[in-house]
């Protein structure tokens, strides 16, 4: 990275459209989407780049229907993703569950506005990060990243598309207005990009089950609607062999499934970044915008020799706990930082008995600055 | 050809219910088009017609309550070779309305089989979109207060292409959805059967009466020929090929030496529709060009040309990491609006900042450095202040050069918006 101020050409983006350019990197072919502040920029970029390269960017009549299509074209083969913020969430609802129980692989962008309900259009918070674990039936995991910078916002949806592929699950990137409609200089040429994941097919297509496991992971081969062989997809509780069933040990084994090959992983997909100071006795915990704060706060602490280590999550569900449990070790003291009133902090403090756990965190549409971290930490 | 039916999977409907004769017809429909299972793919709704897909050897995909026309569209659009077959019932069409109503509109090519018997069999017989305001259903008098919904007449009048509402015992209905599978477009077919295991227990219905009935009410018998145009898929495959791709990523390399090594940071002050962001975005170019990092942080309200706009701006030779804006170097305020929403700020200014402003505006007691522009005077208009101003501000040690922010320009604009652009800016080195 030497000498890249000097030498690099930028880009001017916002992170949404750096989600749409990673996804487009990733091989998403299909879009469908709702227009929605502060989510809307995703949709008039997909719109620019799908199309003229023979993938299909449409408009729906309501966000049930954007994530449906998508859906269908999902089962149908195509790699899809569509965006929205908290109203549009909510309209989700129903259908991420069905992506979940029918193992649907779909990247689902949440750019977050401050709720609840309509709430502010305009201002950002990291208000749905519980609603997007939680909102919707049967309790089952879903995989959700959390980029803090533009370049974060690309090269974690070529992640998720990765991801969703695996793993075959609906698989969110949870920003906010604050990313989503921010523009910053960034070198694309410059990020890692991880390399293209493809649901797996299976070996052998004959007696072909669509929810049939056989490898270790848990993840049932992927056949399209439309492929030479049949394919049933079904909403319902249902066998290996895709049709309804009610019998007991079929169902569990089902349900257990669908949460082991999600969270038995997180591990392999555990992304966060750290500041290590070796003389600190506290560590701020945070994600996101906010991340971006701590981080200048950090520098400032340790100039104003008041040391503090930060570790900033980029996997926020399924809940990092290893990485969580071990980064905090060293640490007596954790201060979590969140655009919301304590979301995400509930799930640190229940991973860190024993340790003083605190909370910053600011819901008036508002970035949580350097000097409110700073106060905090030095009033300790 | 082989019946599509999954002889281990029988349909299991109430003795009488015309949902079961329906399997067969749609089955023979299939057979008679020579469709294979794998050419087909039947996308069922929730209620008695929603275990169709498992009746069938063929693609099958089943969600949730009047969600399958979206899912077929994704299918069909993904796959335009497949023939996609939805089944949905009276309950689907309610809550799926505007699904439905979408389809219609878009006229992509898909098949809607509506099984309509007037109420919801799988949960109690409550009423419907279609339940006759004079029938008996287990809903006491609600369906007697709202008139049931005319599929057709709303098929027809949001663009279906291909129409008609027939009976479940009628002798041509394996030839009608035959016709409706071929239809290239948006097909729908309104049903009419039987519900043996709610519907009949107070209603008297027969096939005779629904025949009478239909006749009675005269509707479409197919093509639409108002609505003819091309099928979806088709135009938008057609148009998508056309268009030139809209989104171009722009690479700034490093053209210049910044004079000033110190971070920036830019706050324009104004109202929507006075280019306050394209200003933002013009410095955000003039940095880079310098080889600098850019953060541009936008704050407006949900209305379009009313309102606050104000954009803040960083430019920094070093990593930025917090993007909100707290001592600012320069301040460019152009409408009162703006203004207000930074009032707090422009009154604990200090002499290191310099603020560019409209001499109509009102601004608190500052100590900040003041360059005013009197933009009636110089007869710049509204929409044109941002700019004007921050032509002016290249003119003070602000590390932004006329170069740098020529070469945004011409970045950002081409031909007449570009020219306009250049002659504001040496207006503005003129007059000051």
């Amino acid at each position: 990275m030497t000498g890249r101020k000097k030498s690099v050409s930028r880009s001017l983006l916002d992170g949404n459209e750096a989600i749409a350019l990673g996804a487009f990197e990733a091989g998403c072919q299909f879009y469908a989407g709702y227009p929605i502040t502060p989510a809307t920029t995703i949709f008039n970029t997909m719109m620019g780049l799908l199309p003229p390269e023979g993938g299909i960017c449409i408009q729906c009549e309501d966000e049930i229907a954007s994530i449906g299509t998508c859906l269908g074209a999902s089962m149908a083969g195509k790699k899809v993703m569509t965006a929205t913020s908290g109203p549009g969430l909510s309209l989700y609802s129903e259908n991420i569950s069905f992506a979940i129980g029918g193992e649907i692989p779909i990247v689902i962008v949440i750019v977050q506005r401050l709720g609840p309900s309509t709430g502010i259009a305009t201002r950002g918070a990291d208000s749905d990060i519980q609603f997007i674990r939680w909102g919707c039936t049967g309790g089952l995991p879903v995989i959700t990243l959390a980029p803090s910078s533009i370049s974060d916002c690309y090269s974690l949806t070529m992640q998720a598309f990765n991801l969703a592929e695996k793993y075959r699950c609906p698989v969110f990137i949870a920003t906010n207005k604050e990313i989503g409609m921010t523009k910053e200089s960034v070198a694309l040429d410059l990020i890692e990009k991880p390399a293209i994941i493809n649901r797996r097919r299976p070996e052998n297509k004959t007696g072909y089950q669509p929810f049939a496991v056989s490898n270790p992971d848990q993840v049932p081969d992927f056949l399209p609607i439309g492929d030479e062989t049949l394919v049933r997809q079904n909403s319902l509780v249902h066998g290996p062999d895709g049709y309804i069933t009610t019998d007991p040990d079929v169902i569990s084994e089902y349900q257990k499934r669908l949460k082991r090959k999600v969270e038995s992983h997180v591990d392999e997909f555990t992304y966060y970044d750290e500041i290590a100071e070796v003389s600190a006795d506290t560590l701020l915990i945070t994600y996101g915008i906010s991340a971006r704060a701590a981080k200048e706060a950090q520098g400032r602490l340790s100039s104003l020799n008041q040391p503090v280590s930060l570790l900033v999550l980029k996997t926020l569900w399924p809940v990092p706990e290893n990485l969580i449990r071990t980064k905090a070790k060293p640490y007596r003291h954790i201060i979590t930082i969140e655009m919301n009133l304590g979301q995400y902090h509930q799930e640190i403090e229940r991973l860190l008995p024993g340790k003083q756990v605190d909370l910053i965190c600011q819901l008036d549409g508002s970035l949580i600055s350097p000097e409110t971290i700073i106060k905090e930490v030095i009033n300790e | 050809m082989n019946s599509l039916l999954n002889s281990s999977r029988p349909p299991l409907y109430c003795p009488g219910c015309s949902h079961d004769r329906m399997t067969k017809v749609l089955d023979h429909a299939l057979q008679n088009l020579g469709i294979s299972g794998h050419q087909v793919s039947i996308v069922s709704d929730i209620g008695c017609n929603g275990q169709f897909d498992t009746f069938f050897n063929t693609h099958a995909l089943h969600g949730l309550h009047g969600r399958a026309l979206t899912y077929a569209t994704g299918i069909r659009l993904a796959r335009p070779e497949l023939n996609v077959v939805v089944t949905m019932g009276d309950g689907g069409m309610g809550i799926g309305g505007a699904h439905f109503n979408a389809a219609c509109r878009r006229n992509l090519d898909l098949t809607l089989l509506v099984l309509n018997n007037f109420n919801f069999g799988m949960t109690g017989g409550q009423y419907s979109a279609t339940t006759p305001s004079d029938a008996t259903v287990g809903t006491g008098f609600l369906n007697h207060l709202e008139p049931p919904l005319n599929i057709c007449d709303m098929a027809r009048s949001t663009g279906a292409t291909f129409v008609k509402r027939i009976s479940a015992y009628h002798e041509n209905l394996t030839e009608t959805i035959e016709a409706a599978i071929t239809h290239k477009g948006m097909s729908v077919l309104d049903i009419w059967g039987i519900c043996t295991g709610r519907y009949t227990k107070k209603n008297s219905i027969t096939p005779n009466t629904i025949a009478a009935q239909i006749d009675d009410m005269k509707g479409p018998e197919g093509i639409i020929p108002e609505n003819a145009r091309p099928e979806y898929g088709k135009a938008y495959r057609k148009a998508a090929a056309e268009m030139p791709p809209t989104f171009q990523l722009k690479k700034i390399p490093k053209c210049f030496d910044f004079s000033d090594p110190h971070r920036k940071e830019i706050i324009l002050l104004g109202n929507a529709g006075q280019r306050v962001l394209t200003a933002g975005e013009l410095l955000c170019y003039a940095g880079m060009s310098a080889g600098l990092l850019v953060t541009k942080k936008d704050e407006y309200n949900i209305t379009v040309l009313r309102g606050p706009s104000i954009s803040e701006v960083i430019i920094s030779p070093d990593e930025i990491e917090y993007t909100g804006i707290k001592n600012p170097s320069v301040i460019i305020a152009i409408a009162q609006e703006g203004v207000d929403r930074r009032l707090e700020l422009l009154k604990k200014l200090t002499s290191d900042t310099l603020l560019i402003c409209g001499t109509d505006l009102k601004i608190p007691t500052t100590s900040a450095r003041v360059k005013q522009i009197d933009f009636k005077q110089l007869k710049i208009k509204s929409t044109d202040r941002a700019l004007a101003a921050i032509a002016v501000m290249t003119k003070f040690q602000t590390g932004i050069t006329n170069k740098m922010l020529q070469y945004a320009l011409e970045t950002r604009f081409k031909g007449n918006i570009l020219k306009a652009s250049l002659d504001i800016v040496s207006r503005m080195n003129e007059k000051n």
